[in-house]
């Protein structure tokens, strides 16, 4: 039974009030980042924070007229969005514009936004419309597998740009996948994978003198990781096919540790490899690679406790960090609000995400809740990887910080995303299905 | 199979564990660890030094002794030095590759994005054609520093120098920082804490290009510069420089100072040499050049450290203090007995008057002797030690055998025999009258500087007292803290004076007198020749005066090496001066001609 109500009582405030405390603090960041004394209005056109301000404006319309939407929209049409987002991506490849080293831009006039930011969304609406249609035969291997080609699809797209940073982004729809029910096992293989990956780098600065004879690290590894195989074999030897089930990983693992070398100096480019050395610490070079994070890390520590105060920020202001109003937003968050301030916005994040997630899961429809997830799951890792970034804690990945940084086509893409959920979200208590 | 719900809560335990990671985190970089709050600073702050100038010394009638001009250091900032004309930029600083690269590199291994010097002390000429053209090299630029410059080119030795801080002074004085200048010798050094003014600081912003972006908290921690005050002097620059001309090509000293007040009217040391020359980048140079190969030491200040032997002129303190103690009248006549001690030929002198005024020595040998053995005791030994414990402190009362408080540094002190002396010399009881009776003359142990001869004559032109000899009479516009100068009487009744001074004027007047050249038209000169004996060489030439002889204005030390009879040389530049001083012009162009054109450096040399 459904009666006439008014789009705005059912809706999630929480989330919303949430997004506008996001929005307003990047808006006021950006402006702090960008600050001139020449230019000292916050709506000043000629200025980054004066664009943002009308982004804000259009992201505020858009976020508007997707309430007015009917929510059956959302899923009819979950696979044309999707496609159309693939047939950008294609078109992008041959026909886009190339920005810092990556094909990823639409240029049209003084708009330019990237197919990207919209495969995100029609890629979390194709997921959860699938999965909501199948998610009850998830235990079988194809549902499974066009769940995973859903993902893979775009990102293979993606890399060919190449744009490691958003490729990266739709590994994350993984947890939406591990919600349905894909097995731990598989997070746990890739979580070793990645240590094996990090081990291998580290080996590769040890050697050993013995007898002699000059020991890469990598063969110190090849000899502890033998003698710990050969001991679990010896003590499962009794159990049937342990011979096979152990022979066999040891022969995997060894491949890979091997092959990580290989992978690390020809699959990746110069800049990765440096920007991975440094994070792991193996190379140190401040002004070269390590520039950008050594100067985040300056803007961000010297902000103390409680911050320099609102536009007292000299390190972001006078462009010692690069890529202040966008991928390193945080430093100014950080210079000028102190430990304060950065506690406050990673509050708001989180919470934010915990909110998406907590209403999800009260979803009646399978659809809602499983985009919902693939929100929560986008948000989270533009999150992880841009903080972490900013703070020596992930690699130097291009990503922006949702909400905060500067960019048009990147706050539209999020509100998007977000109140699409918010919109299905508000329709909970009528949808029965 | 598990139940994938449940999974909900392992996402938002990772959700929460990335956000506890990253507080974590912030709270080690933020709060914890302060090294990013300095290495922020050190990139986006820059402090400059805003150098004070230093103080002005004015002579006494306000002319201009030492003043400051402008310099400029060249800094670099290795980091903004690229892609530079490197051959035009050598051309215009005429340099060559060689030391273009090697100053690069010593800057670069300090700093790469801090300034370092690159260049030092060019001159306001040279850094008007350098930064015309500076545009075109970026990472060069200039810093104005302030050096030193004296208009007149005179009183090198009063003045002293200024020369970058040595590690000891950085270690003694931690207002000090290196680079920065510091008083050397003389004035410079004695007023350094008055001269040098307080050191201000402006904390500007910049971006990371090095460009300032203005004022760090609107100037909040900035310091303005505070000058150093400026030091009126008693010298009297045409003096001075007067002074100086005349004692060129001689070896020697001139000290001139006004009885009344203590205040030094001209102090000379020759030869000098041009202040200027020990200013900035050739300083090093130069002053080489003056240490190494001048063997006349012109960095020598004579005039305060040369010991000498007084001779003669010391014979007027051995008259006061003869009439004093009452060993001899104002009429009491001594033959010339050069059985005694040597002499030239003159009649016996009938009173002490006229035993002044030709200098006998015999004469002297006998009024000592009568100082020194007054009957005390019947022991010969022991009534001479005595005596000369009694004489020694009279003597001292002038001035002599101690340091005068002078606002210049190295001054010497002389000497003045004392019982512990001779003790040490010769033994206890070893000595007598008969083993120091050259003292009675003013040689063998007695020794003074011309600081001292100059004292007393102002001493005696006072009538028994002097006031602190002095260089500096006023901090300029600073009236909280005037300097204050002390008396010291010699204990001598004014009375005794007369005569003396009476017979100082025969000196110069009567046709007998042994410095008739001091002689100046309408003016009563007071003098006293000496005669140091110099065991080196030639003797020294000396002589003490101060005129008019009622009211004196200027009392007068003279002592000239190797130039023979005091008369001869000394006598006639003192009067030189003196009549300049006091009439403002010399009258007499022959004895100055004769003055100006006398070279007697070489007059050893010849003997030899």
């Amino acid at each position: 039974m459904r009666t006439k109500r008014s789009i705005f009582e059912d809706i999630d405030w929480l989330m919303v009030g949430l997004y506008i405390a996001l929005v307003l603090f990047g808006w006021i960041s950006i402006y702090a980042a960008t600050f001139d004394e020449a230019h000292p209005s916050i709506f000043d056109l000629a200025k980054n924070h004066g664009k943002q301000a009308l982004w804000i404006g259009l992201a505020l319309v858009i976020a508007t007229v997707l309430l007015f939407f009917d929510h059956r929209f959302f899923e009819t049409f979950g696979y044309i969005v999707y496609g159309f987002s693939l047939l950008l991506l294609v078109a992008v490849v041959l026909v886009g514009t190339e920005i810092k080293g990556a094909q990823s831009w639409f240029v049209l006039g003084p708009i330019s936004f990237q197919p990207s930011e919209i495969a995100k969304f029609g890629t979390a609406l194709a997921l959860a419309k699938y999965l909501g249609d199948h998610g009850e035969r998830f235990d079988q291997f194809k549902v499974k597998l066009y769940s995973l080609g859903i993902i893979f699809l775009p990102a293979a797209l993606i890399m060919l740009q190449p744009d490691v940073g958003s490729t990266l982004v739709f590994t994350s729809l993984l947890i939406v996948l591990y919600r349905q029910g894909l097995p731990s096992w598989i997070f746990g293989l890739g979580f070793v994978a990645v240590f094996l990956f990090i081990l291998a780098l580290y080996m590769k600065q040890y050697s050993v003198e013995l007898f002699g004879v000059t020991l890469e690290g990598k063969f110190i590894f090849l000899g502890l990781f033998t003698t710990l195989a050969g001991f679990v074999w010896y003590n499962l030897r009794k159990k049937k096919g342990s011979t096979l089930v152990v022979g066999g990983s040891y022969l995997a693992m060894v491949g890979y540790f091997f092959s990580v070398d290989f992978l690390f100096d020809n699959i990746l480019q110069p800049h990765h490899q440096n920007r991975i050395n440094e994070l792991l610490g193996i190379v140190s070079d401040p002004l070269g690679a390590g520039y950008n994070v050594h100067q985040s890390k300056i803007a961000i520590g010297s902000g103390g406790f409680s911050g320099k105060g609102f536009l007292q920020g000299t390190q972001t202001k006078f462009h010692f960090v690069p890529e202040q109003s966008t991928d390193f937003i945080f430093c100014t968050v950080g210079e000028e609000w102190g430990f304060i301030g950065s506690f406050v916005m990673i509050a708001l994040f989180v919470t934010l995400m915990g909110r998406i997630v907590w209403l999800a899961e009260k979803q009646r429809s399978a659809f809602t809740r499983i985009y919902g997830y693939g929100v929560a799951s986008i948000l989270f890792i533009h999150f992880a990887i841009n903080v972490g970034m900013t703070i020596g804690l992930a690699p130097v990945i291009g990503i922006p910080l949702p909400f905060f940084s500067y960019g048009g086509s990147s706050l539209w893409s999020f509100t998007l995303l977000l109140f699409t959920f918010i919109k299905l979200d508000s329709e909970r208590k009528f949808v029965l299905r | 199979m598990i139940d994938p719900e449940s999974r909900k809560f392992s996402i938002l335990i990772l959700f929460a564990t990335i956000g506890l990671i990253f507080l974590a985190r912030l709270f080690y970089i933020q709060v914890v660890d302060d090294s990013y709050v300095s290495s922020a600073d050190n990139q986006a702050l820059r402090y400059v030094t805003r150098y004070p100038s230093r103080g002005i010394i004015y002579d006494r009638h306000g002319d201009i002794l030492v003043q400051n001009q402008a310099a400029f250091d060249l800094m670099v900032v290795p980091r903004q030095v690229d892609d530079i004309d490197t051959a035009a930029f050598c051309e215009l600083l005429d340099i060559d590759r060689a030391t273009f690269n090697k100053r690069l590199e010593e800057a670069r291994s300090y700093s790469s994005y801090r300034a370092s010097i690159f260049q030092k002390q060019l001159t306001a000429d040279e850094y008007a054609r350098v930064a015309e053209n500076l545009y075109r090299f970026p990472g060069f630029y200039g810093q104005k520093r302030s050096l030193r410059i004296y208009p007149d080119s005179v009183a090198a030795h009063v003045l002293g120098y200024i020369g970058e801080v040595s590690a000891r002074d950085l270690e003694r004085d931690t207002l000090y920082r290196s680079g920065d200048f510091i008083g050397i010798g003389g004035l410079e050094s004695q007023y350094e804490e008055i001269l040098r003014g307080e050191r201000g600081r402006e904390v500007l912003m910049v971006d990371v290009h090095n460009t300032v972006q203005g004022k760090y908290r609107e100037g909040e921690l900035d310091l303005p510069a505070k000058a150093g005050i400026n030091l009126i002097s008693s010298l009297d620059l045409d003096l001075q420089h007067y002074g100086e001309r005349l004692m060129q090509n001689k070896k020697g000293s001139v000290v001139a100072i006004e009885p009344k007040t203590g205040e030094v009217l001209c102090l000379i040391s020759s030869p000098t040499y041009d202040p200027n020359q020990l200013v900035g980048v050739k300083r090093a140079k130069n002053y080489q050049a003056l240490v190494a190969n001048d063997s006349l030491d012109p960095l020598f200040n004579r005039a305060l450290m040369a010991k000498y032997p007084p001779g003669s002129i010391f014979k007027l303190v051995q008259s006061l203090i003869g009439l004093s103690d009452g060993v001899i009248g104002i009429n009491t006549g001594i033959a010339c007995n050069k059985a005694l001690v040597g002499c030239h030929n003159h009649p016996s002198a009938r009173t002490i008057q006229e035993a002044i005024q030709m200098s006998c020595n015999p004469y002297f040998h006998q009024v000592f002797k009568r100082l020194i053995n007054k009957g005390y005791t019947s022991n010969y030994f022991d009534d001479s030690a005595l005596g000369l414990a009694e004489w020694n402190e009279k003597v001292t009362k002038f001035g002599l055998g101690q340091r005068l408080n002078l606002d210049l540094p190295s001054l010497k002190s002389g000497s003045v025999p004392s019982v512990a002396l001779y003790d040490r010399i010769y033994g206890e009881r070893r000595w007598a009258f008969s083993t120091i009776y050259s003292v009675s003359i003013g040689q063998g142990e007695v020794e003074v500087v011309p600081m001292q001869m100059a004292n007393l004559a102002a001493t005696i032109a006072n009538r028994g007292y002097y006031i602190d000899p002095h260089l500096i009479k006023q901090l300029d516009g600073d009236n909280d803290s005037v300097l204050t100068f002390e008396t010291h009487h010699t204990g001598i009744d004014p009375a005794h004076y007369e005569p003396v001074i009476e017979a100082m004027q025969w000196v110069v007047d009567k046709p007998g007198g042994t410095a008739r050249r001091a002689k100046i038209e309408g003016i009563e000169v007071c003098g006293k020749t000496g005669t140091a004996e110099n065991p080196h060489g030639e003797d020294h030439s000396v002589f003490i005066a101060f005129a008019p002889k009622e009211n004196p204005q200027i009392a007068i030390a003279v002592y000239v090496e190797n130039a023979g009879f005091g008369g001869t040389w000394a006598a006639p530049i003192a009067s030189l001066l003196m009549e300049r001083y006091i009439k403002g012009a010399v009258s007499d162009s022959l004895k100055e001609a004769r003055i100006l054109k006398a070279n007697l450096l070489n007059v050893e040399k010849d003997e030899d």
